[in-house]
């Protein structure tokens, strides 16, 4: 059941009713119901592979909790006979014990999610190697349907393992709450990746009808819905015109579909978040932001920062902190200040993890070479521009430039066509096609044919482009007056009608402007692949 | 060994006044990249290994609450 379907907004709608007419206490039923039903729809058979994470994450949860309480007892009741040493051993056994939980948890739910996503990615390869080896025995590639928001939803579960396992947050008790924190309809298929102490707080408190919480979530759903549907789905077309046909379209095309495909994701992706929080703000649930005006980052870590913030944190708090700071890694740091002294000795194994860490974030957007490529790409203008720092703060006390609005200005562009131009890796089918293809923008100058004829036969009208503009245009507005706080807020303190009027306004330019008319074709959201 | 703190912080930032501040995650003043190197500066400094679940802000928002952490985790 897609978002931008009638079927979605009806199941919706009955929810929101029912959500305020049963008991309060009994919403966090109704919530768990609906969001089982909505990922039913998608197949019923992906509620086998729902139902496994949820059960091995429950009760291995609940082991690790039943160990650390072993522990504690054990260690309150012989205080007195205990020495500190024997209490350091006894500490280090059992938690030995909570860790080989963990790592069960870990591979089992990993594992399920590697063998969905990746198993034909790793026979495409074994089948190439075989090929250049000139060996003619190649297996045959499985029939396995990505079961829909696997990816999020295993992040969302595993995270919440590993803070039960470091004590951040205990194990619910109850199967059926932490069911529902896992399956949570608005954001089980494209995220925000939510920790379960910010989403339990309200997931399973009891809500009012809150007037102005619900014209808020309402506000921001349809916001969201002008993003997609307006923006993203409109300019889509052209953005496939020109990346399905290479040999038709290079030079400036190349350009210009990295530029419409930026705009492309930054609607789609925040158009679905905007979608997913405001719903999640109607029946009263606080879902963690995702987004924080990414397109005005000053660099590529700040642009990390700002963009699926959730995914970035998940990496960071569970692969990139533990990993930096392991054993084996202090012990290679120890190392490398001996062999680098300076300051390179104490940044390379910093580096060697980011690596890691974007190699892993790159596979998780997807399996494919294009997307590993894209992950190291990313960890190499990260760690290049943090090798280049002292040369910038030179720069910047010898020009007096840091602060001057032009300079951040041109900060942020730069950003932005460096992260566009490593989105180019989504686009084509191939890394080796992507380089080509990027190349032919410095090689070939068409620039006069695509600008006076070509841009009109992308399949987009004068009136589309038109549409896209003013879209850009309030995308744009509404980020830099999000600078001083909620939107939202700021139309209330106006005028209390003002709000119902972008309400209708909102409401209206959707059906008028749609791209495809509400349910007819509207594509899927980008991100539901991952 | 609060002062071999300070000169590892001033060490990454000489422009903060570590001695004072207490918003350097808020702030974002410190960035991962400077706490895993903090944490492996402490390591070779003070043998005290970090554990991943303790970089949280309020363990590294000031010199202050970053050596309380270390003394706790030389006595555990």
């Amino acid at each position: 059941m897609l978002f931008t379907s009638y079927q979605f907004v009806i199941f919706v709608a009955l929810l929101f009713v029912i959500y305020y007419r049963v008991n309060k206490e009994h919403q966090w039923i109704v919530l768990l119901l609906g969001s089982y039903l909505f990922y039913a729809y998608s197949g019923i058979f992906n509620l086998v592979y729902f139902l496994t994470t949820t059960v091995s994450t429950y009760f291995l949860s609940k082991h690790v909790q039943s160990l650390r309480t072993q522990q504690n007892d054990y260690i309150k009741e012989h205080k007195k006979e205990m020495g500190r040493d024997e209490k350091k051993a006894y500490r280090k056994k059992m938690k030995g014990k909570q860790w080989r939980t963990l790592l069960l948890a870990l591979l089992f739910n990993f594992g399920v999610l590697g063998v969905v996503k990746y198993t034909n990615f790793m026979i495409g390869n074994y089948n190439g190697i075989m090929h250049l080896m000139g060996k003619s025995g190649t297996i045959s590639f499985m029939d396995i349907a990505l079961p829909m928001g696997i990816s999020f939803y295993t992040f969302q579960s595993m995270g919440y393992m590993i803070d039960v396992y470091r004590g951040t947050v205990d194990a619910e008790n109850n199967i059926f709450k932490l069911a529902l924190f896992i399956s949570f309809f608005p954001q089980v298929i494209q995220g925000p990746i939510s920790r379960f102490k910010d989403l339990s707080e309200t997931l399973f408190a009891e809500h009012d009808w809150n007037l102005k919480q619900i014209t808020f979530g309402l506000e921001r759903v349809l916001w969201g819905f002008c993003k997609k549907m307006i923006v993203a789905d409109r300019i889509l077309v052209a953005v496939n015109t020109i990346i399905h046909a290479p040999e038709q379209y290079d030079g400036f095309y190349v350009f210009l579909g990295m530029i419409f495909y930026a705009i492309e994701l930054y609607a789609d992706f925040t158009g679905g978040i905007d979608i997913t929080i405001g719903l999640a703000q109607m029946f009263g649930v606080r879902l963690t932001e995702n987004f924080d005006r990414p397109y005005f980052s000053k660099n590529i870590a700040e642009y990390w920062r700002r963009w699926h913030i959730t995914m970035g944190t998940w990496f960071r708090d569970y692969v990139f902190y533990p990993l930096s700071v392991s054993p084996r890694m202090l012990k290679f740091s120890n190392w490398c200040r001996k062999k680098f002294p300076g300051n390179l000795g104490k940044r390379i194994p910093v580096y060697v993890s980011s690596f890691i860490v974007w190699f892993c974030t790159g596979l998780w957007h997807g399996a494919s070479w294009n997307f590993i490529v894209w992950g190291l790409l990313n960890a190499a203008f990260i760690t290049g521009s943090e090798e280049f720092k002292p040369l910038y703060k030179k720069f910047h006390t010898r020009f007096k430039v840091a602060g001057k609005w032009y300079y951040e200005g041109f900060q942020m562009l730069r950003t932005f066509l460096l992260m566009s131009s490593l989105r180019t890796l989504d686009c084509y089918r191939n890394v080796p096609l992507t380089f080509k293809m990027y190349g032919t923008m410095f090689t070939k100058f068409n620039i006069g044919e695509v600008l006076s004829t070509g841009i009109m036969k992308l399949g987009l009208s004068g009136a589309d482009y038109m549409v896209v503009v003013i879209g850009v245009a309030l995308m744009i507005g509404v980020s830099i007056l999000k600078g001083k706080g909620d939107v939202r807020d700021q139309i209330e303190a106006r005028s209390k009608v003002l709000k119902y009027v972008f309400i209708y306004v909102m409401a209206f330019a959707i059906i008028i402007f749609g791209a495809y008319g509400m349910g007819f074709d509207a594509s899927q959201f980008i991100y539901n692949q991952f | 060994m609060m002062e071999e703190l300070l000169d590892i912080l001033e060490e990454l930032h000489d422009d903060v006044d570590f001695e004072t501040c207490t918003t350097l995650i808020d702030d974002k003043i410190l960035d991962s990249f400077d706490i895993v190197t903090i944490v492996a500066e402490v390591n070779n400094e003070f043998d005290v290994i970090i554990p991943a679940a303790e970089l949280t802000p309020e363990n590294f928002n000031s010199a202050k609450a970053l050596y309380a952490l270390i003394e706790r985790l030389e006595d555990e």
